[in-house]
C-alpha cells in the first residue's frame, strides 16, 4: 500500500483509519501538507482552514479511541465549494460582493459532513455564483489544471475537481447547474456526479438557478462518489424541494459494478460535430467497452436537445437575476457609495454596489435574464424556454422506455487555455452542452474518465446519464466501465498526471 | 404562417422576427440595468451592447420550436406545497443575524435614505 496517505482514495482512507493503520489528524497533516506544497501553482482553494480541521480530526480519533461505532468516513478529510454556506468560514461564491462574509449558519450538506465526522479542509474556488465554465469568473482569480498549469480545470467547481485532481483532498463538494460538477471532472481526470435534483439539500447552497442547482460528490473514484453521495443526500426538511424518500442504494450499486444485460443508449445528438477527435475517440472506446461486457448498446435520438442550450440560457439567466436581488448592499455583504452624491439613497447605493461587486458574466447574466423576463418578451423568451424545458424532459423519459441509461461524452473539449474563451461568452457556453439537458429535466448524471486524447495528452470524460430518482444505475455503469478502463492503464488515470513541483514545505 | 417541416418528433418553423436581435440598443441595455440596480459606466454599456446581441441571437433560436401546445414546464419535480406544524423552533439571534451587516443600529440593520427628500 502506497504509503503517502494523499494517494489514497477515500476508501482505502476510511479503512486506513478505521483499522488505526493511520489516524486522522495524519491523514488531515498529510493533505495540509500537500495544499502548502502545490496550491500557490493550483489555487484551489480560497480558504484552509487547517486548525479547524486539525480539530474536528482529533475529535474523531478521540472518539474511535474510545470505542465508539462511528460512520464509514469518520475522520476522511473533504473540501467544501465556496458556495455552501459554513458557520464561521468564509463563504464568498467568488464574488467580491460577499468577499468577507462569514455565515451564521450552516447548508444541510456541511451539518451532515459534520455529523459523519469529516473535518473540512477549506473552500473551493469557482467561477463567480458559480457562472462560468472555466473558474477564470472567479473575483479571486483562476484555478490552474492540474495536468497543465497553463489550462482550465473547468467550471464552474474548478477548485473543487483540481483539489481532487491534485491530490489536495480525496473528497469535495461541487454544485451542478449546467454541468459544474461534470464538466470539471471531466477535464481534470476526475469523477463527478450530479444527483436527480432533490437527492440532496439545497439549505445553504448560494442559488444560481433554483430550478437547476444540485450539489454532489467530486472524487476520484465512483466508489469514492457513492460513499460521499450517501452521506449527504437524503430528506431535508428545510428545503421545499428536497427529495422525500431513502438516498438510492448507490455504494451497493458501484460495489455490484455489472452491466450484463443492461441496455445503454448513446445519444445521437451528443458526440458529433463540434466534440474534439480526442473526445468522441475515448468515447467510443468506452462504449465498446460496455458492450464487451454485456450491454446491450443502441443509438437513442433526443431531438429537442438540440434547442438545450438555448433554452438553458434564458431559464438559468432568468432564476439568476431574481435569486441575485437578494446582494443589495443592505443586510449583508458588500457596500458601496456612489461617488459624486451626496447624501446617496438605499436605491443608489444598491446600484454602485451591484456595479463594485458584480464581476463582468454575472452583470451579462442578470442582465440578460431581467430582459427575457421583462413584459413583452416574456412568451418569446422565458415562456417559450420553459416549454422546451418539457420536449427536452419528454425527450429523456422516452429514452428511459427504450434504455436503463443513457451516455455522451461529458464536454465537447479537452482542457483549454487560460483566457482562450474569456471574450467568447457564447464559446464559453458551449462547454456544457452535453451537460445541461440533465439540469433541465432533473435526472442524475455522472461523468468518470475515459482517457487521454491522443491529440493533447489530457483527459476526455464520458458521462452516463439515469431516470430521475434511479442515481444508483450511474454508480453500476460507472463503476463497471472505471474497473475495465483501469485494467486497460494498468493504473488509474491519475497516475498519468505529471508531477506538480512542490513548493516551500 | 412560416415555413414548418418535420423535425424528429415535433415541427420547426422559421423563427419569428419578433425583436430584431441587433436591435437591443445602448439605452435599451441602460434601462435594463437600471432595472436590475446596476450602475454600469459608460464603457460597460458599450461592451455589453455587443456581447448580450451576439447571446440573444443564439438564444433566440428557442423560438424555431412550434410548442404551442406544449405546457411550459418551470420545474423538474412535481411541487407541491411544503408545510410544517406553525410551531416554535430555535433561530438565529438578533446579533447573529446583524453580524454581518454593513451597518447597524439598535439591533437593526442601518440603511441609507429610503425616499427621496421632496
Amino acid at each position: 500500500m502506497n504509503t503517502d496517505p494523499t494517494r489514497l482514495s477515500a476508501a482505502e482512507l476510511a479503512h486506513a483509519i478505521a483499522s488505526k493503520e493511520l489516524s486522522s489528524v495524519e491523514v488531515v497533516q498529510a493533505h495540509l501538507d500537500r495544499i502548502a506544497a502545490v496550491d500557490a501553482d493550483v489555487h484551489a482553494f480560497l480558504h484552509v482552514d487547517g486548525a479547524g480541521a486539525l480539530d474536528a480530526a482529533r475529535a474523531v480519533d478521540e472518539r474511535r479511541a474510545s470505542g465508539e461505532d462511528l460512520h464509514v468516513l469518520a475522520g476522511v478529510p473533504i473540501a467544501v465549494k465556496d458556495v455552501m454556506a459554513t458557520k464561521g468560514l468564509p463563504t464568498t461564491c467568488g464574488s467580491k460582493i460577499l468577499e468577507g462574509w462569514i455565515p451564521p449558519y450552516d447548508a444541510t450538506l456541511v451539518s451532515r459532513l459534520k455529523a459523519a465526522g469529516m473535518p473540512i479542509l477549506g473552500k473551493t474556488n469557482m467561477d463567480e455564483f458559480a457562472m462560468g465554465s472555466s473558474t477564470e469568473h472567479s473575483a479571486y482569480g483562476p484555478t490552474h489544471n492540474p495536468w497543465d498549469l497553463t489550462r482550465i480545470p473547468g467550471g464552474s467547481g474548478g477548485g473543487s475537481s483540481a483539489v481532487v485532481a491534485a491530490y489536495e483532498a480525496p473528497l469535495a463538494i461541487g454544485t451542478d447547474t449546467g454541468g459544474s460538477i461534470r464538466q470539471p471532472a471531466s477535464v481534470t481526470g476526475t469523477v463527478g456526479v450530479k444527483p436527480t435534483y432533490g437527492g440532496v439539500s439545497r439549505y445553504g447552497l448560494v442559488a444560481l438557478a433554483s430550478s437547476l442547482d444540485q450539489a454532489g460528490p467530486c472524487t476520484r473514484t465512483v466508489l469514492d462518489a457513492a460513499l460521499l453521495h450517501s452521506v449527504i443526500g437524503g430528506h431535508d426538511p428545510m428545503d421545499s424541494t428536497s427529495i422525500n424518500a431513502p438516498v438510492p442504494s448507490v455504494v451497493e450499486a458501484a460495489r455490484r459494478a455489472d452491466v450484463k444485460g443492461l441496455k445503454v443508449g448513446v445519444i445521437k445528438e451528443l458526440g458529433g460535430e463540434g466534440y474534439q477527435a480526442g473526445v468522441r475517440a475515448r468515447f467510443d472506446e468506452s462504449v465498446t467497452l460496455l458492450q464487451e461486457a454485456g450491454a446491450e448498446v443502441v443509438e437513442v435520438s433526443c431531438p429537442s436537445f438540440d434547442y438545450a442550450l438555448a433554452a438553458y440560457y434564458l431559464i438559468l439567466p432568468s432564476e439568476a437575476s431574481s435569486n441575485l436581488a437578494k446582494f443589495d448592499a443592505m443586510r449583508y455583504g458588500l457596500r458601496v457609495l456612489p461617488e459624486g452624491i451626496e447624501d446617496p439613497s438605499a436605491e443608489q447605493v444598491m446600484a454602485a454596489t451591484r456595479d463594485a461587486g458584480f464581476g463582468d458574466e454575472v452583470k451579462r447574466r442578470i442582465i440578460l435574464g431581467t430582459y427575457a423576463l421583462s413584459s413583452g418578451y416574456y412568451d418569446a423568451y422565458y415562456g417559450q424556454a420553459q416549454k422546451v424545458r418539457r420536449l427536452i424532459a419528454n425527450d429523456f423519459s422516452t429514452a428511459f422506455e427504450q434504455v436503463d441509461v443513457l451516455v455522451s461524452p461529458t464536454a465537447p473539449t479537452t482542457a483549454f487555455k487560460l483566457g482562450d474563451k474569456l471574450d467568447d461568452p457564447m464559446s464559453m457556453y458551449l462547454q456544457d452542452v452535453a451537460t445541461i439537458p440533465a439540469n433541465l429535466a432533473g435526472v442524475p448524471g455522472m461523468s468518470l474518465p475515459s482517457g487521454l486524447a491522443d491529440e493533447d495528452g489530457l483527459p476526455t470524460g464520458i458521462q452516463i446519464l439515469a431516470p430521475a430518482t434511479q442515481d444508483e444505475r450511474l454508480y453500476n455503469v460507472g463503476a463497471a466501465l472505471e474497473k475495465m478502463l483501469v485494467d486497460r492503464w494498468g493504473g488509474p488515470l491519475l497516475a498519468k498526471a505529471p508531477q506538480l513541483t512542490a513548493k516551500g514545505a | 404562417m412560416p415555413p414548418e417541416h418535420a423535425r424528429g418528433r415535433f415541427v420547426v418553423r422559421e423563427a419569428p422576427r419578433l425583436a430584431p436581435m441587433s436591435a437591443l440598443s445602448r439605452d435599451d441595455v441602460a434601462h435594463l440595468a437600471g432595472l436590475a440596480r446596476i450602475d454600469l459606466s459608460d464603457a460597460e454599456l458599450d461592451r455589453m451592447v455587443g456581447e448580450l446581441g451576439v447571446i440573444l441571437e443564439s438564444v433566440a433560436k428557442v423560438q424555431e420550436v412550434a410548442a404551442d401546445e406544449i405546457e411550459p414546464m418551470s420545474h423538474p419535480l412535481p411541487l407541491t406545497n411544503v408545510t410544517r406544524p406553525d410551531e416554535v423552533r430555535p433561530s438565529l439571534g438578533a446579533e447573529a443575524a446583524l453580524a454581518a451587516a454593513p451597518e447597524k443600529e439598535q439591533q437593526r440593520f442601518s440603511v441609507p435614505r429610503i425616499l427621496d427628500e421632496d
